[in-house]
């Protein structure tokens, strides 16, 4: 099994300005990369023989209102040859925060980013069908935001405001 | 004249759902027909979504334990395996020897007690509606074993943070050896039903054929990945709770159909009988909880006898506890695949932020891939060989 942090090391060699932050924590590595730098990144850890990021685990979105920036975009990353896991993030401003999809790399994220755009309001840029994925349609709001509130919320029925 | 006479081909707009029997829960499917054809589909998602994932936020660590087995509720010790999990791996906490080996214990009378309500619910959604009498039956005496375990039958909540509630009971290592006893002969007694029954073979070979390279794509795992040749399994790449103490095979298949997936299944109930059997002949001694009083409660006993222990035990689960600033990513093998909690803490007796990786959403997003060009039949086959559960999708 490869080391995680190996596999940090060599997108820094590939990308020296991509990579904002590397941290392990009981032996996770995370790797922060800047926005513009993550399609190429992704597609480096994916076709990379000895890294093989092939199987993208899951995407989601953390809020850490009121810091800026406020959200971070989680992907968790598996390569099904060699047994080995990385998490990248990507930090966003709280102000119409979104990152490119990265559909065109691995297709399972659709669903993904769909549910991180529905609970957290993130947007995928050039993502094929940006819907919400469990609300319905004309849901105000993104529940899994810190500011917006657990319960008490007086809420509309969009069901019935639709029909 | 003329134009009466063109052959003219329309799309039908079909909805299965949200409440047709064999979606296993509350899912509504568009379907885009021509003819009896498949061209299109669109899961329609969200039924059953309780926000589980916001809930998380506002509970303490303990608190939540509970509600983890409401998501997978087919496997819900499973689920409380990884969240437990991943709130060690968090606080970097040992669980004795002893609950590690009655986790998988548990776990894999678990995942036999899913797998046969899949096989039941499976077979009686292609028209055969005796092998679910026979499955039941099994799954009753795994329910009865639960319910001697720890009172609960289909949600268990058997596991704790640091270990589990309380030790086996009397009597309950030779039950669960007679059950063992008779098991590997009642799934013959199902494949000798099923396997080379030529309709049931008709309705499941090459249907909904997902390729391996697909699976990988789409992010499959779990039985769906292995019947598709992808072999891999958590217990044996990253084994936890003592996996790797124990001798099974991962059973994989090549032809990525739902005839695949039937046999991935019945493989994985003979094998996870084979490891409830080696738990048993080497069930080591010793306490079922750790002893750390900064985050595990008391054992129950105490609790009950103590006055002590029960403040104790109540400002841990009412205030919680304090974990360490960090973030972590914790995945099991579930009976339906890759489950994962990832948790960040921020230090507070809260999670900052709890998400949950549920295998059966994952899976189900290769329901287009599969369908595609198929008959309006095949689609329930399809959706069904996927064995998924709402609970856990829509979360």
């Amino acid at each position: 099994m490869k080391d995680a942090q190996e596999a940090a090391s060599r997108i820094q060699e590939a990308f020296p300005d991509a990579v904002e932050e590397v941290s392990t924590f009981r032996g996770q590595t995370v790797v922060v990369l800047r926005k513009e730098a993550l399609l190429d990144a992704a597609n480096f850890l994916k076709k990379e023989p000895d890294l093989a990021f092939d199987f993208l685990t899951m995407v989601c979105g953390v809020d850490y209102h009121p810091r800026e920036p406020r959200f971070e975009v989680v992907y968790q990353l598996y390569s099904t040859q060699h047994c080995h896991r990385l998490r990248l993030k990507v930090r966003l401003p709280s102000e119409s925060p979104s990152v490119p999809t990265v559909t065109g790399i691995w297709p399972t994220a659709d669903w993904h980013e769909r549910e991180t755009y529905d609970l957290m309001g993130i947007r995928f840029e050039g993502h094929p069908d940006l819907r919400r994925l469990f609300l319905p349609e004309g849901w105000e709001g993104h529940p899994l935001r810190k500011d917006y509130p657990l319960r008490g919320q007086e809420a509309s029925n969009p069901i019935e405001d639709a029909g | 004249m003329n134009e009466a006479q063109e052959v003219r081909t329309e799309t039908l707009m079909l909805n299965v759902g949200p409440h047709h029997p064999s979606t296993h829960g509350v899912l509504r499917v568009l379907v885009e027909l021509e003819g009896e054809v498949v061209r299109n589909l669109t899961p329609d998602l969200g039924f059953l979504h309780r926000g589980v994932e916001k809930l998380a936020e506002s509970k303490t660590y303990h608190q939540f334990l509970p509600i983890t087995d409401r998501l997978d509720y087919m496997a819900a010790s499973y689920n409380n395996f990884a969240y437990c999990l991943a709130v060690e791996r968090l606080l970097d906490l040992e669980v004795p020897p002893r609950a590690q080996y009655i986790r998988v214990l548990i776990g894999e009378l678990n995942r036999i007690f899913s797998h046969l309500f899949w096989l039941g619910t499976h077979a009686h959604d292609l028209g055969a509606i005796t092998p679910i009498f026979y499955t039941l039956r099994e799954r009753e005496e795994i329910m009865n074993l639960f319910e001697m375990a720890c009172g609960g039958r289909l949600t268990q909540t058997y596991f704790r943070i640091g270990g589990v509630a309380l030790d086996l009971p009397e009597g309950f290592e030779d039950r669960v050896r007679a059950f063992l006893r008779d098991f590997p002969r009642r799934v013959d007694e199902y494949e000798t039903l099923l396997t080379s029954n030529p309709i049931w073979m008709k309705r499941m070979v090459g249907v909904g054929v997902l390729s391996k390279e697909d699976a990988i794509a789409l992010g499959a795992s779990g039985p769906m990945a292995r019947a598709s040749g992808l072999a891999w399994d958590i217990r044996k790449t990253e084994p936890y709770s003592s996996y790797d103490h124990f001798d099974f095979d991962v059973p994989v298949f090549e032809d990525g159909d739902v005839y695949s997936r039937y046999l991935v299944r019945i493989e994985e109930m003979r094998q996870s009988a084979r490891i409830i059997g080696q738990v048993l002949d080497r069930l080591p001694e010793g306490p079922v909880l750790a002893e750390e009083p900064r985050w595990v409660i008391p054992p129950k006993e105490k609790t009950l006898h103590q006055i002590e222990s029960l403040i104790h035990h109540f400002l841990l689960v009412e205030e919680g506890f304090h974990p360490p600033e960090g973030e972590v990513y914790v995945a099991v093998e579930s009976p339906r695949g890759e489950l994962g909690f990832y948790i960040v803490s921020d230090g507070g007796p809260r999670p900052y932020r709890l998400k949950i990786r549920p295998p059966a959403f994952v899976n189900l997003e290769s329901l287009a891939t599969m369908s595609r060009g198929r008959l309006l039949a095949d689609l329930i086959a399809i959706l069904s060989s996927i064995d998924i559960v709402l609970a856990e999708i829509d979360r």
